[in-house]
């Protein structure tokens, strides 16, 4: 992973579209600004993580729970 | 062409539409193609069930009627991979992870899967705002459908 030190209202750029820059420092928390085109999915990590998470949980799927799903209606 | 699935057993798949997901779904982003199975006697689920890897079933509903003030924008990034040209042209689905006892089962709000019914092409696409949980209990509507 590439590691660079920034200051409030400098920016990184990433290949030709996309920029981040650094709004704001304050404690423990940085406000970041990200400029990308509109194809790209700009998310928050713990996020994505959490729904990966969530999908691997919902395919294990007893079969003895299943079949109560059967002729329910 | 035949496909083993994990709760219908062998199915012939040449006249059931198959949806891609580019993407594939976080966590399982090597399944780039599904087909959405009946359940018998159920019309209230689905299952989205991987062409290629049997175990990868998942349980999914409309959310409209089971949660009835869900609303959300479908993001750029979303209208673009799916190439989205209109109001009409899509449909919502949301993934149920099923429990013991069926009334304890959630459903992820969070990470609704938006279907294009122009292009077969599809998503999972992921709200940033925390309105939703990803682990919605199914309410009583739904719990109806186990009795």
């Amino acid at each position: 992973m590439l590691v660079l030190s920034r200051k409030p209202n400098e920016s990184i750029q990433i290949g030709d579209n996309i920029e981040i820059r650094i709004i704001e420092v304050k404690g423990d928390t940085v406000r970041i600004g990200i400029e990308a085109p509109k194809s790209v999915d700009i998310l928050r990590g713990e996020l994505v993580q959490s729904i990966s998470e969530s999908n691997t949980e919902a395919i294990s799927i007893d079969l003895n729970v299943f079949e109560q799903l059967k002729n329910k209606n | 062409m035949n496909i083993q699935t994990k709760f219908h057993g062998e199915i012939e798949i040449k006249d059931i539409s198959q949806w891609t997901f580019p993407n594939g779904l976080p966590g399982l982003e090597q399944e780039k193609t599904f087909v959405l199975l009946p359940i018998e006697g159920n019309n209230t689920f689905q299952v989205m069930q991987s062409t290629t890897t049997p175990i990868i079933g998942l349980i999914v509903s409309n959310p409209f009627p089971l949660v009835p003030d869900y609303s959300f924008k479908i993001d750029d990034s979303t209208i673009e991979l799916l190439n989205i040209q209109s109001q009409e042209e899509f449909t919502v689905l949301v993934i149920m992870s099923l429990k013991q006892p069926f009334e304890t089962s959630t459903l992820n709000l969070q990470g609704p899967l938006i279907f294009n019914t122009n292009n077969q092409k599809a998503k999972q696409m992921i709200l940033n705002d925390t309105k939703y949980n990803l682990r919605h209990p199914i309410g009583e509507l739904a719990a109806k459908g186990a009795q």
